[in-house]
């Protein structure tokens, strides 16, 4: 059915077609959560989880969910997930499932999931929806790794805990706080912007385009 | 009446939706580019939001306390189908209003605002006024962040920017910058 191998559905998702720094979907956690490496880890952890979970039942059950319904029905699935994931975080770490909060509940929201739902799963084995799965949920976990990373070391002086700088550092509250989520994203965004223009050598073709007209003119 | 308009002008300024509790992205990045635009989406969230906020208050009224594990599912389910519902009778009684606010009705519906209201105002343990007012807030707090948004890139859309801004970098600056200054308001009642 797809044209791609079973390698390519693997990584794709992981760098090429990066949930959040190619496609900019699921920015809600993205952003939210990634004020510390362990919310980022555990977030992820969760998101992975859904994600996988739910492609796997949706190209299993792919052939008896009806086209009209067909959204309604992901959702369904990715709640019921989700509901799961929920209650075995607050079993497991309490503290960090109060500090995740209502974000938990909107993993539901993720487009990244509902969107490999309706892209991948539903048209593929169950085997090849579970590599997209599994590539798509590790993006997601390096780009909120990177996010949350930068946004504790900066923000707090810590990575997971330990002190990098040593006692004498000032932390820059701000990265921490709401704003500095967008300031980090926006950064990682313009530097990937900014390593693709410069691999491309800079032709301007309207210039080319005048200098070859004017020369068939005079001519 | 005091604790009401506190609750309003929280959800509007001070914990406002899009700026600093990151939620519905999706519209504020997607649909920012045009000042007349982004006013009808935010008019058409604030109409969802305060059906959610109904909505998840008779849930939380007469369902949930029987069946607390179907809280997500059940908040989904009836949100959209109200949704749906409203949307045909829209359809029906004006089609004016539909031309304007429908097509952006079934996209909101799957956002994060939505939901997050629903969730918020149950952890909160808002009751139905309250949560009327809640959701009024966040609604009017989502729209204006989306009409600053939009006017600001309607302006740098003529700026001459570096090559590597011309993508979503420089629109999450900005939204950075934006956030920025609504942490201001937290000053602002601080009695």
């Amino acid at each position: 059915m797809s044209k791609t191998t079973p390698r390519q559905d693997l990584v794709t998702g992981i760098w090429k077609q990066n949930p959040v720094f190619v496609t900019l979907l699921g920015l809600c956690p993205t952003l939210a959560v990634t004020n510390s490496v362990a919310n980022a880890i555990a977030m992820s952890a969760a998101t992975f989880f859904v994600l996988l979970g739910s492609s796997i039942l949706v190209s299993t059950a792919k052939r008896w969910i009806p086209k009209e319904v067909r959204i309604a029905s992901y959702i369904m699935i990715i709640a019921t997930f989700v509901t799961f994931a929920d209650l075995v975080l607050e079993a497991l770490v309490p503290d960090i499932h109060k500090a995740l909060g209502a974000f938990i509940a909107l993993i539901v929201v993720n487009c990244i999931i509902l969107g490999r739902q309706e892209a991948f799963a539903s048209k593929n084995t169950v085997f090849r929806a579970a590599l997209d799965a599994i590539g798509t949920g590790i993006g997601f976990t390096i780009a909120l790794l990177m996010m949350g990373s930068v946004r504790e070391i900066l923000g707090n002086g810590t990575f997971l805990g330990w002190h990098v700088f040593g006692p004498d550092f000032a932390p820059w509250v701000i990265m921490i706080l709401p704003p500095g989520g967008f300031f980090t994203l926006g950064t990682y965004l313009l530097l990937f912007a900014w390593w693709k223009g410069r691999k491309k050598v800079t032709v301007h073709p309207r210039h080319w385009v005048h200098e070859v007209t004017a020369e068939a003119g005079d001519a | 009446m005091g604790e009401l308009f506190w609750i309003f002008i929280s959800a509007m300024l001070v914990n406002n939706f899009t700026l600093v509790l990151f939620l519905g992205l999706c519209p504020f990045f997607g649909v920012s580019a045009r000042i007349a635009t982004a006013v009808r989406m935010g008019l058409a969230n604030i109409f969802v939001l305060v059906i959610t906020s109904i909505a998840a208050s008779l849930l939380n009224a007469f369902v949930l306390p029987y069946a607390p594990y179907l809280q997500l599912i059940s908040f989904i389910v009836v949100i959209a189908s109200l949704v749906q519902i409203v949307e045909t009778v829209i359809k029906k009684i004006s089609p004016t209003l539909f031309r304007e606010l429908g097509i952006f009705l079934p996209l909101i519906t799957t956002n994060c605002a939505i939901l997050g209201l629903a969730t918020f105002q149950t952890n909160r343990g808002y009751g139905f006024v309250e949560g009327l007012a809640f959701a009024l807030g966040g609604g009017l707090g989502l729209t204006l962040a989306l009409v600053l948004m939009a006017s600001i890139r309607e302006t740098i859309e003529l700026a001459d920017v570096p090559a590597m801004a011309r993508n979503m970098g420089l629109v999450l600056i900005i939204a950075g910058s934006l956030s920025l200054a609504f942490m201001g308001f937290a000053g602002l009642f601080t009695s």
